[in-house]
């Protein structure tokens, strides 16, 4: 169990949250043109990364607001919290 | 040549103060070459290598691990073995495991301590007792055993359980395995282990794969702690780290790695002679034959290669052990742990090869690998030593999610995934 800091909200209890998965995967801008690999690719195919990951959460009992985290999947350590659309960090 | 183990070897032993007793498996430094490498020593690894060695005669083969044999989601789970899968590909593949299950100690010389005393799903709405009775059906088509169980007949066959039309989630039924059960964990990991070794099956230990070398499309062989190791066919049975050996080889996998979490009680005598599982919230049962009771609960919804899982995670499970049995609100919780669980978006696993000629993945068993140990083994050795796979195995390929014929088991499969 870890504290997670919403950019709305402040410190919580991870309890109120709910993991989002992976952050960054753009809807197609023309769904009609992909292929079958590409869909697959989109919806089922994950980095799942050991390590610093990018992650989309939602403060589901609190602001219900999304927002983007960078964690460490490893040992669970919360590395940044950012708003949605605003860019990732670089590293 | 092993010795056999029996009553004879037991009283022959015991006058030597059992201090004699021959090694289960070597300690081998890898070689350079191998026919085939599996990723992986824990029970389905091993039983790769075992069914490789034993029905498609490659000797020269080894499993390499990167702790110790059986000390991952082998050694974490809660043991429960059953079949009463929903879909035909998924009851298919569960039930040639259960029953290599039913002579599995006698085959490995081994006792897994393989334990029939039924698996029970109960139902907690009208929803839940119309999908059970709708698998109870889907069973029974494809020759698994399965009956459904109103309130009462559920209160009979375990008595602990608390039917009060008053609970928070009422009993109103419940269906029922018999063959299904549980087996000693570890036991399977030793069995097959030695198993292998004894047909000439090298087992490393303490050795991390850190690459997989490829020549094109090929396969030629793994980077790993103790070297570099040649090989035209690598087997990845690596559970929670699949998706990290994937990337070694610039695959990518279907996969999210998740905690799932377990725990056992302080022993006590004999109360729950069967395993119980409930669906709608989360919470499963049964007791070892120490005398604990073994709980499974949830995963969380993160990904995460902690092996730690959330306490509320386990605070949620303990509410309705209690509210189920309220006979345990006294029992104290003696362990707790995580295991790392890779789950599908279909939650059915992977059997398959991939578009690397020489590179098979074993995964995406999520929270239920256990059970399906054997016939796993058996099936992923059919597939690499054949490079096909068998027709149990043939719907668990990796280009479902390019064509779309998933195997949906999500809430199909008797228990969330």
């Amino acid at each position: 169990m870890f504290i997670i800091n919403c950019p709305y909200c402040g410190e919580r209890d991870q309890q109120e949250f709910k993991a989002g998965g992976e952050a960054h995967i753009e809807r197609p801008k023309q769904p009609t043109e992909l292929s079958d690999d590409e869909w697959a690719e989109y919806l089922f195919m994950r980095k799942n990364i050991k390590g610093v990951q990018f992650e989309r959460w939602n403060h589901a009992h609190g602001c219900r607001k999304w927002f983007n985290m960078v964690r460490d999947t490893s040992n669970d350590e919360i590395k940044l919290v950012y708003k949605m659309g605003e860019k990732p960090p670089l590293e | 040549m092993k010795n056999k183990y029996s009553i004879f070897s037991l009283i022959k032993n015991a006058f030597s103060y059992h201090e004699n007793w021959q090694k289960a498996w070597k300690d081998p430094q890898p070689k350079k070459e191998y026919d085939a490498v599996i990723v992986g020593g824990g029970g389905h690894g091993l039983a790769t290598a075992y069914y490789l060695a034993k029905k498609h005669n490659m000797k020269n083969i080894a499993v390499v691990e990167k702790g110790w044999i059986g000390g991952g989601n082998t050694g974490r789970n809660t043991t429960i073995i059953r079949s009463n899968y929903l879909w035909d590909a998924s009851a298919g593949l569960y039930d040639h495991a259960l029953k290599i299950w039913e002579g599995l100690s006698q085959e490995l010389n081994y006792n897994v301590m393989f334990s029939q005393r039924g698996v029970m799903n109960l139902a907690h709405n009208l929803q839940d007792v119309r999908d059970l009775k709708r698998r109870t059906h889907a069973n029974r088509l494809n020759g698994i055993d399965a009956v459904y169980l109103n309130t009462e007949q559920v209160k009979k066959f375990c008595p602990i359980i608390n039917t009060s039309p008053d609970i928070r989630y009422p009993v109103l039924g419940g269906t029922l395995q018999r063959r299904a059960g549980t087996a000693r964990h570890d036991a399977v990991a030793w069995g097959y282990a030695r198993g292998a070794d004894e047909m000439g099956v090298d087992i490393i230990q303490n050795c991390e794969v850190k690459g997989i070398k490829r020549n094109g499309d090929s396969v030629e062989g793994i980077e790993t702690t103790k070297g570099f190791i040649k090989t035209n066919k690598v087997g990845v049975v690596a559970a929670g780290h699949s998706s990290v050996i994937a990337n070694m080889a610039g695959l990518r996998l279907p996969l999210e790695s998740k905690p799932l979490q377990a725990l056992v009680s302080e022993p006590v005598k004999p109360i729950i002679d069967t395993v119980v599982m409930s669906n709608a919230v989360h919470a499963y049962v049964s007791q070892s034959d120490k005398g604990e009771l073994v709980i499974g609960a949830g995963t969380d919804d993160y990904v995460s290669y902690s092996q730690k899982g959330s306490h509320q995670i386990v605070e949620g499970t303990l509410n309705a052990i209690l509210e189920l049995y309220p006979i345990f609100s006294r029992m104290r919780m003696l362990r707790q742990w995580g295991g790392i669980v890779d789950i599908c978006p279909d939650a059915s696993p992977i059997l398959s090869k991939t578009s690397i000629k020489g590179l098979y993945f074993n995964c995406g068993w999520g929270t239920g690998g256990f059970k399906a140990t054997p016939g796993s083994g058996d099936l992923f050795a059919h597939t690499i030593a054949n490079d096909e796979p068998h027709k149990l195995n043939a719907a668990f390929n990796l280009n479902r999610f390019v064509s779309g014929d998933l195997v949906d088991e999500h809430g199909a499969a008797a228990v969330a995934h």
